[in-house]
């Protein structure tokens, strides 16, 4: 079982962020609601709307036409998500094409003014280029140009700044931010990179080994986590200078142990074996959802069931 | 009073590549980097991708040659030492890279991973090289029972624990990690990172971080030298640097970390 | 950064002239050892001679001398380099006349069987192997699986013998040889006709042989590029799927299909020797049969020369294409 009754909302021109460590399965996730799970994984319960319409009961093609154009995605490692035998213009032009037709002149002016949106200078020099002669920063900005070029109403991100170097990254925020308050964006952003969750997402749902365990705004599970993994999670984290280099230095606290085998998940709490508040409980049966504040859910039986 | 030598001195180290495309001119990827590392001193090698970080640490273990410059290491002058001499100073530096994955060999088992310096040279029975691998297995917490095991059997964090048993084998008196941290999950950087303060003490060991992430070499090292385009720019204690950033590029690395509400406070465990 | 392509365009061709003077040298290497290697072996063409007792041994000599076939070994090699400059290519003693104007119409004849084998068989690899890839684990994929294996290990000689028997049989098919008898006489349509139907039955057995491994080829490598992460994300975008194979998969995947269609040309002149013989076509391979038989020591050289060219045409030609197709080695010429 790789999802567990994951149930989040993303509204109109609303940004989620979804925070987790890899084996929680978010991009399982990502590629449920596109539809393009492998053929072996099923979905056994639970539905997928956009906009009210049913996503698991819409057929291939319909499926398709969402894809790229009305929810898209930005997929990790831009470095390998563009073709290096094609010029990285072609590339965001084509998504025109499929979803709009229109002759290739048309399409290509689109996508230039997409490149210049995301921050190119010079979008016709971009246009021409092959993925390899651009940097990594340059080449995430393309993959955005991709997702972004239909005017999607929702846009999927999976760790998009995790294979950037610390000034890239910084970038790619700031791109991130200026183009969420330009075009209104909604945004579904999965990422472990806390810096870029708390700029962008308006709410963070916590995963752990397939389960949603924590929600809420940014300020709060970051500066005052309720769940157990939550907590260790950020004590995880070194803290950004100039407090990282401040004594007393604290050196990041690890969780023990790993997570749990997505073939072998325990009938209780899934994080119960590393947990440093174990409840007699909590190896007995799978805590509820309980909502100790507003607008604040947690999955832990420290806060009730 | 006569004062240690530092445990690796580097002077003037330059590392230039002729031009790939022809006509064009030379570039250097290492313009004249000074550094001393004392011994028992963990330093933190902070740069972006092309600052040269990456070069050298190549070149401080031989497997790239400088174009000029000095490396000396206990002492002794790292670039006359050649053939046998040459091997024995590679014990004595070891480096872990970042993608464990492709430095483990996926046929071997964890055990003939850990074993095989020593069964390179030959060093002491197979009884003795298999149990001196086992101990250096469980040190690094990998259980003795997964010493059959591939390394696609292992998880990322467990992979980087073998490659760091493996380093450990020879007994090296300096270890570099080459963004060994990257690709590896939060909590699990943060257990490998306590796993090296374990072993930092056990076994002599001074670390050179080569790292972007300034927030985690904050946190483990005690000298930080930020490089920019070949250069080191600055160079000191993580505090002084940190509190008093002195180059621009080093402030703009500091800008540019992620910060997140309650990050500078980080909540009691 | 973009621009640099001009840059990288001159440098391409920078890299090409230099394969392409390798493969000079590599022409004019190979002329030396086949003329060293024909030199070494025994006999010549006058031994049979010496065997009949009517011939006496002065005549033998007489004759040898008379073809300059006592000369120094580097005075001869010289003197053949000269006449291939004139368009003989040396002096064939069975034909008694320069191997030149030989060799040209068998060389036509060869490439117009090979020429039609080859293109069929990659008009039939390229889309049957890209059909293939798309269905993994199946009966399709099994069935192909069995088939190629089976055409793979049948020999040749089985093959073209087994459509040659089946010709006979049925009499649909000429049994071998080019033309019919009063060929010449007929209208141009009708020879046009008639040349193909002579065709079916060596074209047949050459696209048995090679398409098999050809598709091969065209799966793995297309396979593998179909795993790539940036053929997820096409799909992602919502490209229709012919658009990600034919657009981005098969052209990620050209890089091992390039060099092996070099290799398809360069074995334009020397593949089809077995079916050329069995099938009585009058192509190059019977003729340098009979030339390696008899000792024809030009005759022999000739189709060699003829076939090593082609060899380095056909290299040269993939090494220029992969130029063209793959960006990233422009980069690193």
């Amino acid at each position: 079982m790789a999802l567990d009754g994951v149930s989040l909302e993303v509204s109109e021109g609303e940004d989620v962020g979804l925070l987790g460590e890899s084996g929680c399965r978010k991009t399982t996730l990502l590629l449920a609601i596109l539809g393009l799970l492998p053929d072996s994984a099923r979905v056994v319960r639970g539905t997928i709307r956009f906009r009210g319409r049913d996503l698991l009961a819409a057929d291939e093609p319909e499926r398709r036409g969402l894809r790229g154009s009305r929810i898209s995605i930005i997929l990790q490692e831009p470095a390998l998500a563009l073709n290096p035998v094609r010029r990285a213009g072609a590339q965001v032009a084509e998504i025109v094409q499929a979803h709009r037709g229109g002759s290739g002149r048309r399409c290509r002016e689109e996508a230039l003014s997409t490149l210049a949106e995301v921050g190119f200078s010079e979008p016709g020099r971009i246009y021409d280029s092959y993925p390899h002669e651009l940097s990594g920063g340059q080449r995430q900005r393309v993959v955005i140009a991709q997702a972004l070029v239909c005017r999607p109403a929702l846009v999927l991100a999976d760790e998009p700044t995790a294979s950037l170097d610390t000034t890239a990254q910084a970038e790619l925020r700031a791109l991130l931010q200026e183009l969420q308050g330009r075009l209104n964006l909604s945004m579904l952003l999965v990422s472990h990179d806390l810096g870029a969750l708390a700029a962008i997402a308006r709410r963070v749902l916590v995963m752990y080994a397939g389960r949603l365990v924590e929600a809420g705004t940014p300020a709060d599970v970051f500066a005052g986590p309720l769940h157990p993994y939550s907590r260790g999670l950020l004590a995880a984290l070194p803290p950004p200078p100039p407090r990282a280099g401040l004594w007393p230095r604290r050196l990041p606290t690890p969780i023990a142990g790993s997570p749990p085998d997505p073939a072998s998940v325990p009938e209780g709490c899934a994080f119960e074996p590393r947990c440093p508040d174990r409840l007699p409980a909590c190896v007995e049966r799978a805590p509820r959802e309980e909502q100790p504040a507003e607008g604040r859910r947690v999955r832990c039986f420290k806060y009730g069931g | 009073m006569e004062a240690e030598p530092p445990l690796l001195h580097v002077r003037g180290l330059t590392k230039t590549y002729a031009g790939r495309r022809r006509g064009r001119p030379a570039v250097p990827a290492l313009a004249g980097i000074d550094l001393q590392i004392t011994s028992g001193t963990d330093l933190a090698l902070v740069g972006q991708s092309g600052s040269g970080k990456s070069t050298l640490a190549r070149c401080i273990v031989r497997l790239e040659e400088p174009t000029s410059g000095e490396i000396r290491f206990e002492g002794a002058d790292l670039l006359a030492l050649r053939g046998r001499r040459l091997l024995a100073f590679r014990e004595r530096i070891q480096l872990i890279l970042q993608d464990s994955a492709a430095a483990l060999d996926p046929r071997m088992s964890a055990l003939d991973i850990v074993s095989e310096p020593l069964d390179v040279l030959g060093r002491g029975g197979r009884i003795d090289r298999h149990r001196r691998a086992l101990e250096l297995m469980e040190t690094v917490g990998i259980p003795s029972g997964w010493a059959e095991r591939r390394p696609r059997e292992l998880s990322g964090g467990q992979r980087q624990r073998l490659a760091i048993a493996r380093a450990l084998t020879l007994a090296p008196r300096l270890l570099i990690l080459d963004e060994a941290f990257s690709g590896l999950d939060v909590s699990i950087q943060a257990q490998i990172a306590g796993l090296l303060q374990d072993l930092k003490a056990r076994h002599a060991l001074t670390y050179l971080y080569i790292s972007h992430d300034l927030a985690l070499m904050g946190a483990l090292a005690d000298e930080v030298a930020i490089m920019f385009e070949g250069r080191i720019v600055e160079h000191g204690d993580v505090a002084r640097v940190f509190g008093d950033p002195r180059h621009a590029h080093t402030r703009a690395l500091i800008a540019a970390s992620p910060r997140w509400p309650g990050a500078a406070a980080p909540p009691a465990p | 950064m973009a621009g640099g392509g001009r840059a990288a365009g001159a440098l391409a061709l920078a890299t090409l002239a230099r394969r392409a003077l390798h493969a000079l040298l590599l022409l004019i290497g190979v002329s030396l050892l086949s003329f060293l290697l024909l030199e070494l072996a025994p006999g010549d063409y006058f031994s049979e001679m010496r065997l009949d007792p009517r011939v006496s041994e002065a005549t033998v000599r007489e004759l040898r001398a008379r073809y300059g076939l006592d000369r120094p070994l580097p005075e001869r090699y010289l003197r053949w380099l000269a006449s291939i400059a004139r368009g003989e290519m040396g002096y064939s003693f069975a034909y008694g006349q320069p191997v030149g104007p030989l060799l040209w119409p068998r060389v036509r004849n060869t490439l117009l069987l090979t020429g039609t084998s080859t293109a069929l068989a990659w008009m039939l690899a390229l889309p049957l192997g890209a059909w293939w890839a798309t269905r993994r684990r199946g009966p399709a994929d099994a069935g192909l699986a069995g088939l190629t294996a089976l055409l793979l290990a049948l020999p040749d000689l089985v093959l073209v013998l087994g459509l040659l028997l089946l010709a006979v049989r049925t009499g649909w098919l000429p049994a071998g040889g080019m033309v019919s008898l009063g060929h010449e006489q007929m209208p141009w349509g009708a020879r046009m006709r008639d040349v193909a139907l002579h065709l079916v039955v060596p074209v047949t057995a050459l696209v048995m042989g090679t398409a098999p491994m050809l598709v091969r080829y065209v799966r793995a490598g297309l396979a593998d590029a179909l795993d790539a992460p940036f053929v997820r994300a096409a799909r992602a975008h919502g490209l229709p799927e012919r658009r990600v194979v034919f657009w981005h998969a098969l052209p990620a995947a050209a890089n091992p299909l390039i060099s092996l269609f070099g290799l398809s040309l360069a074995g334009l002149l020397s593949t089809s020797l077995l079916v050329e013989v069995v099938v009585s076509w009058p192509g190059l391979g019977p003729l340098l049969l009979e030339a390696i038989l008899a000792r024809d020591f030009y005759l022999v050289l000739g189709p060699v020369l003829a076939s090593t060219l082609l060899l380095a045409g056909g290299n040269l030609l993939a090494d220029a294409l992969l130029l063209a197709v793959d960006p990233r080695i422009r980069s690193d010429a």
